[in-house]
């Protein structure tokens, strides 16, 4: 696929989705030690039960991770001016998360031609766990 | 209650050397698959000096330094209270194998919601290279649930 350009790209354009796998424990564990994110509330069950959830849960990093891979699959990273996201709701163990987006803005920034980008993740019950908006500079 | 005098309050400096195991680790992690993230070659043929740091691994600069789970002990937040409300980032420059990155935080505001029951702590970051340069803000909404 050859990088957008902006004049190619069109309002309600959607970007090509990314689907995961289901979320499992050992995916945690490992975002867990990569993202320097030790929180026990993700891997391991008994301090997640203390906390009052029912099981370790995803962390949202790992969410905007995902999103991030999103972005970054359609367009050169080095053309991402602005990423955020809301963690809407927690991702648990057995979910599978597609993440989407959507033109919704055709723009100047700082007079470059950029567009906005609304992303989510959503699972397999049409839940939004994450979302959000990203600006992309394109030529 | 989180202590609202601790508005204004300025994080220590978090030191990050962006490291080629952690990159990759981190991209096993996620499971990514583009290239530019685990292949110098790829990287270099992007346009990248080597491998880049993807869009979010910034935030591991506090978590690694320990200075996030400081701050917390600060605010009283335990974990098992703690959520992630919103993140951003705002991309300036890219931070690749071989750069060091310094985050610099300050706690921006703190303001409850449902009489108590939601505490928010609106924290801001700015990301420097080792040149001074800066390469990203980051703007974190923590949250504590009662």
């Amino acid at each position: 696929m050859s990088a957008p350009t902006f004049d190619s790209v069109q309002l309600g354009d959607e970007l090509p989705p990314l689907q995961l796998p289901t979320v499992d424990r050992t995916m945690l564990a490992l975002f867990g030690g990569a993202s320097g994110d030790h929180n026990a509330v993700h891997i391991d069950i008994d301090f997640a039960r203390r906390a009052g959830m029912p099981d370790v849960f995803a962390q949202g990093m790992l969410g905007m991770a995902w999103l991030g891979r999103l972005l970054t699959q359609w367009a050169p990273q080095s053309s991402l001016r602005s990423f955020d996201v809301r963690f809407q709701g927690i991702t648990h163990l057995g979910h599978r998360m597609v993440c989407s987006g959507k033109v919704v803005e055709k723009l100047h920034h700082e007079g470059v031609p950029c567009v906005r980008i609304e992303i989510q993740a959503t699972n397999q019950y049409g839940q939004i766990k994450t979302a959000g908006e990203a600006l992309v500079a394109l030529s | 209650m989180i202590d609202k005098a601790m508005i204004g309050y300025e994080m220590e400096p978090s030191v990050l050397p962006i490291e080629r195991s952690r990159l990759r680790f981190f991209a096993k992690a996620v499971g990514e698959t583009n290239p530019v993230y685990t292949d110098e070659a790829a990287a270099r043929a992007a346009g990248y000096p080597d491998l880049p740091a993807p869009p979010t691994f910034l935030f591991a600069a506090e978590l690694d330094s320990g200075a996030m789970d400081r701050l917390l002990d600060k605010l009283q937040i335990p974990l098992s209270k703690l959520l992630h409300g919103e993140q951003s980032f705002t991309y300036h420059r890219p931070a690749c194998v071989g750069d060091t990155v310094t985050v610099r935080s300050r706690i921006e505001d703190i303001y409850d919601k449902k009489n108590g029951a939601l505490e928010f702590v609106i924290k801001t970051a700015r990301v420097t290279n080792q040149h001074d340069e800066l390469v990203a803000e980051m703007r974190s909404v923590l949250v504590c649930r009662h």
